[in-house]
């Protein structure tokens, strides 16, 4: 059986001022449908990069995407895509902006089914008393509901999703990891969702992909979370294995994401941090002729 | 000192600034004095500063019936102030309207398309600057031969011609200033090329339309006067003319304070139109 996702030699090169620069090199990955997997990675690694291709706003330099046995060509509402700042259009309600995805896709059903449809995911991420209210009058928090809720309602194929609680408080960030994952398991869309965020990834998701630094970045690792479904999140706190999957992770982001490329780590270690001032400056040189290690202090 | 509350000192810092120039406008303005001449006779001559410029006493007065009926018609050319302003209008309202018709549509071209920019932006550059005093005779002649008309279509043209610009411009400004966010949205849900216009880059443009539809409005209201003193059109440009050819200083002095007001609350207007969109 084929995979639902099949991303085969992804890559992608931007031409610059100093020649082509290749962000993503052969990038390789394969999603069951229904799965849920998250991409992390540092800062400036390529996930963006990587999703945007997937989403078809990129065009890939080389390699290729099939989803659901048809290989992808251009953006569509096939994939629900949420970004990492909601983008709603302004000049539309809540509402309407869902509207705007349910009237492309489901054209030939009834006007009041789809309505029935905006309205029901606008209510289950908790927006029933606010849809038809202007993107401005809502908070940050409440805009990126809309936002899931408009992925949702349009039944895609596949959710893509860029960092979307990235620009949250931790407070609303776990509140809309919850809404997700409620919404999530209603429908068990296949989704690939980038993040940051060890712990946002461990609850979330069925497997996490690590990638390494760029450029030509690659997938370095794939970690299978094995929590059982549906999670709590405080039952997943009291669980050793839980700690030991999180050191794992933050072990690849600190060492072998550098080690793979065959870049030095930078240390996060608090006792390494004097040094850290100190280096021989034979490395310093060294990392600074590196195009990555620039990309990385901008974390 | 004691402060004034904002809303009293808004009404009452203009009010102040009004008077102040209602004076110094006194104080300059000629006066007529009374001389008794040897034989007897007494002689009227002016004096002041500007001799010729009526104060706004003397123009009150000599211009009294045009304000307090300002919706007469006496006769052809003696009729109330607001009726003249209201012929102006219309016919400012038809021009203006052509050169938002003109002027939207060829904006987004231009904010849509480099290379139609780089055609056509050194012509309208070129035509940008052009006094309506130098259309309105190419005006004339385009349209002589359209008989009764020839005078309404030869002004339509001038003020369409002349105003269209700033639409045109902060059009092409907002189309190229729509965020590619929201264009990414149009793409994702692949909406057609005609409802990305109208869902997405009509409402993103929009505010900067209206900035352009304000500076548009107030070049059509000064091209007005020209254009109605070059044609003989019955408005407020026309009355002025024809009342400077009288030698009827003191209306000249009216139909300025006229065209200035309303050219202000026209901009009000349309500012308070552009706020509404801008906050949208
Ligand atoms: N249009 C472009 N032209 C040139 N370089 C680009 C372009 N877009 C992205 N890059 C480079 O590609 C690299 C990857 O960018 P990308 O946005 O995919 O990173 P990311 O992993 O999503 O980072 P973050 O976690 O900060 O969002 C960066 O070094 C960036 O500078
Ligand atoms: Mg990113």
């Amino acid at each position: 059986m084929s995979a639902h996702v099949d991303i085969s030699r992804l890559s992608k090169s931007f031409a610059t001022a100093k020649g082509p620069l290749v962000v993503v090199r052969d990038f390789d990955l394969r999603i069951a449908r229904g799965e849920f997997v998250t991409l992390i990675g540092h800062s400036g690694c390529g996930k963006s990069t990587v999703l945007a291709m997937l989403a078809g706003l990129s065009k890939a330099t080389s390699g290729g995407i099939v989803l659901a046995g048809r290989e992808l060509a251009g953006p569509g509402p096939d994939r629900g895509v949420v970004f990492q700042s909601p983008t709603l259009l302004p000049w539309m309600t809540a509402f309407e902006n869902v509207m705007l995805g349910v009237d492309q896709v489901f054209y030939t059903a009834a006007r009041a089914e789809r309505r029935q449809i905006a309205e029901y995911y606008l209510t289950v991420v908790g927006l029933g008393e606010s849809m038809h209210k202007l993107p401005g009058q809502l908070s940050q928090g409440m805009r990126q509901r809309v936002g899931i809720a408009r992925a949702f309602a349009l039944s895609p194929k596949m959710l893509l999703l860029d960092e979307p609680f990235g620009m949250l408080d931790a407070l609303t960030r776990f509140e809309l990891q919850q809404v997700l994952l409620e919404l999530w398991n209603r429908n068990r869309l296949t989704a690939l969702m980038v993040t940051h965020d060890v712990d946002e990834a461990l609850f979330l998701s069925d497997r996490i992909v690590m990638m390494t630094n760029g450029p030509e970045a690659e997938v370095g690792d794939i970690l299978e979370v094995p929590f059982a479904r549906p999670r709590d999140r405080q039952q997943l706190l009291a669980d050793p294995e839980y700690y030991r999957l999180r050191e794992y992770l933050i072990e690849f982001l600190n060492t072998r994401a550098y080690t793979l490329k065959g870049q030095t780590p930078r240390s996060h270690e608090p006792e390494a941090k004097p040094d850290g001032d100190g280096k021989p400056p034979a490395a310093a040189t060294e990392k600074h002729s590196k195009p990555t290690s620039v990309a990385f202090t901008a974390a | 000192m004691k402060k004034f509350p904002p809303w009293l000192s808004n009404i009452l810092m203009p009010f102040v600034g009004i008077v102040v120039t209602l004076v110094l406008w006194q104080a300059i303005s000629g006066r007529v004095v009374q001389s008794r001449q040897p034989d007897g006779t007494m002689e009227e001559s002016k004096a002041g500063l500007l001799k010729d410029l009526p104060g706004p006493i003397t123009t009150w007065e000599k211009t009294r019936k045009y304000v307090v009926e300002p919706f007469a018609k006496r006769e052809e050319l003696d009729q109330g102030i607001l009726r003249f302003t209201w012929y102006s209008l219309v016919i400012v309202a038809k021009g203006y309207a052509i050169a938002l018709a003109l002027g939207t549509p060829l904006g987004f071209l231009l904010g849509l398309s480099k290379s139609f920019t780089k055609m056509f932006d050194p012509i309208i550059q070129i035509l940008r600057p052009v006094s309506p005093l130098a259309w309105m005779p190419l005006g004339v002649v385009l349209f002589s031969n359209t008989g009764r008309a020839a005078n309404e279509l030869a002004a339509l043209f001038t003020i369409a011609v002349c105003a269209m610009w700033p639409t045109v411009l902060n059009t092409a400004v907002g189309v190229r200033a729509i965020p590619q966010d929201y264009l990414n949205v149009a793409r994702v849900l692949k909406l057609s090329r005609w409802q990305t216009l109208r869902r997405i880059m009509i409402p993103a443009t929009l505010p900067y339309m209206f900035t352009g539809y304000r500076l548009s409005l107030g070049i059509a209201w000064l091209v007005i006067v020209a254009v109605e003193m070059l044609t003989g059109r019955i408005g407020i440009g026309n009355f002025l003319w024809n009342e400077y050819n009288n030698g009827l200083y003191t209306s000249i002095v009216l139909c300025i304070v006229t065209i200035g007001v309303v050219g202000f609350l026209l901009d009000r207007a349309m500012s308070l139109l552009e706020r509404r969109f801008k906050t949208a």
